[in-house]
């Protein structure tokens, strides 16, 4: 019975459509409220999506690297260099390992000072970039080891900014989500309203259908099918529109925040077919709670 | 098949009816007269379960109503055809639209819209000219007989009529009279509700019919006077 039912709001049966009388202020509301929250739905989901992505790559990206820093001037520092290049030469786990050079190391500082840095009368510890291998090397073992053969060393696995970024972009992904749920709350609330409203402007048209033998699936699925076509034609709308503005978002280039970086990509664009998909299933349960509670009380 | 038994009926604190029983048996014509006020759309409404009786009980088709759910009650309502004085049409649908509504409620919706059935059922009433027409375009005693067009679609056992000849001249009247007869010579349980002593009489003129007046809150079976 209810896979004939839903087949019927599904399929439509044009007799029973034209049985509710169209109401204009309704259908407007429906269609204003569906809308309106898929177009901040988008916007919503696209900073989950974003979220999640920078959260996988600042994840992956940051750990499967560290960095070495060796403090000292002049000849001791080169020394413990190459010592902890022949450490980490012989440590299993550990893809590669290099000495950044005095360009490299003046280009990573460029942000804050500026080109031109004299780095020569910097006292600059010397960075050495360590890749980890798959399965990578053990951490404590290594840092243990530098600490015993290369003492001005300092070995920095990223952990200290990798958690806090990584945390960050969850507490940005629950946000999201936690805003689909107000959104979907808000507009099954204002679908209820409306339905609510045009069912009670409907009670002398429900009054003659009891009399000529209606049961309440039939009369509410009327107002079923109606407020979820509705509802799915304003959220098909409310999702184009917020693919638009999305797609006019200016572009950061190759720089990396969740602002710059917010947007689908590839397959993830898919998930925009969900918002209409779920505004109409989020109109068909409000409409039917408020028809259900509705023709009870007209009994 | 439809039965009152012991039926008590109170507004607020006002009793409108007490002790009422009436039993209408399958092929029956009966009339329910009284003044207005009285109580007679009261009756027919707790004959089709619209209305709860405040004590007593009510039943169709051996089912008590107190029992059944609104969508039983519906299932119940289509073997009742209901003729309201108002006619009570959906003013956004076509005469015949509203005609077939009944079986389009009823999933019957291909048979609503190309059933041989509704067309010969227009001509029956006369309306044929008048399908396409909206309900406020219709004269009285179009709506009338559009009103007993709609009871009568889904070949209901029981009929149930309240002042069908209001708000129509005699001569349409008598021509609702004589399809609620038809009706009723085609096996159909016939009650009418009304203050119409004329329609009574020529009613008795043509078929065997019984006459229950309401007095005093209760249902009396009316004499020879009429």
């Amino acid at each position: 019975m209810i896979r004939a039912w839903f087949l019927r709001i599904v399929l439509g049966d044009a007799q029973a459509d034209r049985i509710v009388p169209p109401s204009g202020h309704t259908a407007l509301l429906t269609l204003f409220a569906s809308g309106a929250m898929a177009f901040l739905a988008v916007f919503a989901l696209a900073l989950s999506v974003a979220s999640t992505r920078l959260s996988d790559r600042w994840a992956t990206e940051l750990a499967g690297s560290a960095t070495l820093r060796i403090a000292g001037q002049g000849d001791a520092r080169a020394e413990q260099t190459a010592r902890a290049l022949e450490i980490l030469s012989q440590t299993p786990g550990i893809a590669r390992a290099r000495a950044l050079s005095e360009e490299e190391q003046t280009a990573l500082l460029a942000p804050w000072f500026g080109a031109g840095l004299p780095v020569e009368t910097l006292p600059l510890p010397q960075l050495v970039e360590i890749i980890a291998d798959d399965p990578p090397y053990d951490l404590t073992g290594l840092r243990l080891r530098l600490e015993a053969e290369v003492p001005d060393a300092v070995l920095d696995d990223h952990g200290r900014w990798r958690e806090p970024l990584v945390a960050a972009a969850g507490s940005l992904w629950r946000v999201g989500m936690l805003s689909l749920l107000l959104i979907g709350g808000t507009m099954a609330a204002m679908i209820t309203l409306a339905a609510y409203a045009a069912l009670s402007a409907n009670a002398q048209v429900i009054s003659v259908l009891r009399l000529v033998g209606a049961q309440d699936t039939y009369i509410a699925g009327a107002f079923v099918r109606r407020f979820t076509l509705r509802a799915l034609f304003g959220a098909i709308l409310g999702t184009a529109l917020g693919v638009g503005v999305l797609l006019l978002m200016p572009s950061a280039g190759p720089v990396d925040s969740v602002l710059s970086g917010l947007g689908f990509s590839g397959a993830g664009w898919l998930w925009l077919l969900v918002i209409p998909i779920l505004a109409a299933a989020v109109a068909m349960f409000a409409t039917m709670a408020a028809a259900r509670a509705r023709l009870r009380s007209l009994s | 098949m439809i039965e009152l038994e012991n039926v008590a009926y109170s507004y607020g604190d006002g009793e409108l009816l007490a002790d009422v029983s009436v039993v209408l048996a399958p092929g029956s014509f009966h009339f329910l007269t009284g003044p207005s006020g009285a109580g007679k759309t009261t009756i027919l409404n707790l004959c089709t379960g619209i209305l709860s009786p405040t004590s007593g009980r009510a039943r169709a088709f051996g089912a008590d109503f107190a029992a059944l759910d609104r969508d039983d009650m519906a299932l119940i309502r289509r073997r009742i055809g209901i003729v309201h004085q108002d006619c009570r049409f959906l003013d956004h649908l076509s005469v015949a639209e509203n005609i077939a509504l009944p079986l389009t409620v009823a999933g019957r919706g291909r048979e609503a819209q190309h059933g041989q059935d509704l067309q010969e059922l227009m001509a029956w009433c006369g309306l044929t000219d008048r399908a396409n027409a909206r309900p406020p375009e219709l004269s009285g005693g179009e709506r009338q007989r559009a009103a007993l067009a709609r009871a009568v679609i889904m070949s209901p056992d029981v009929i149930l009529a309240d002042e069908p000849t209001g708000n129509v001249d005699w001569e349409m009247s008598q021509r609702l009279l004589t399809l609620l007869v038809q009706l009723n010579q085609m096996g159909k349980t016939i009650l009418i509700a009304t203050h119409d002593l004329n329609l009574i009489r020529a009613a008795k003129s043509q078929i065997q019919t019984r006459v229950l007046r309401i007095a005093g809150r209760r249902l009396q079976l009316a004499g020879a006077a009429l």
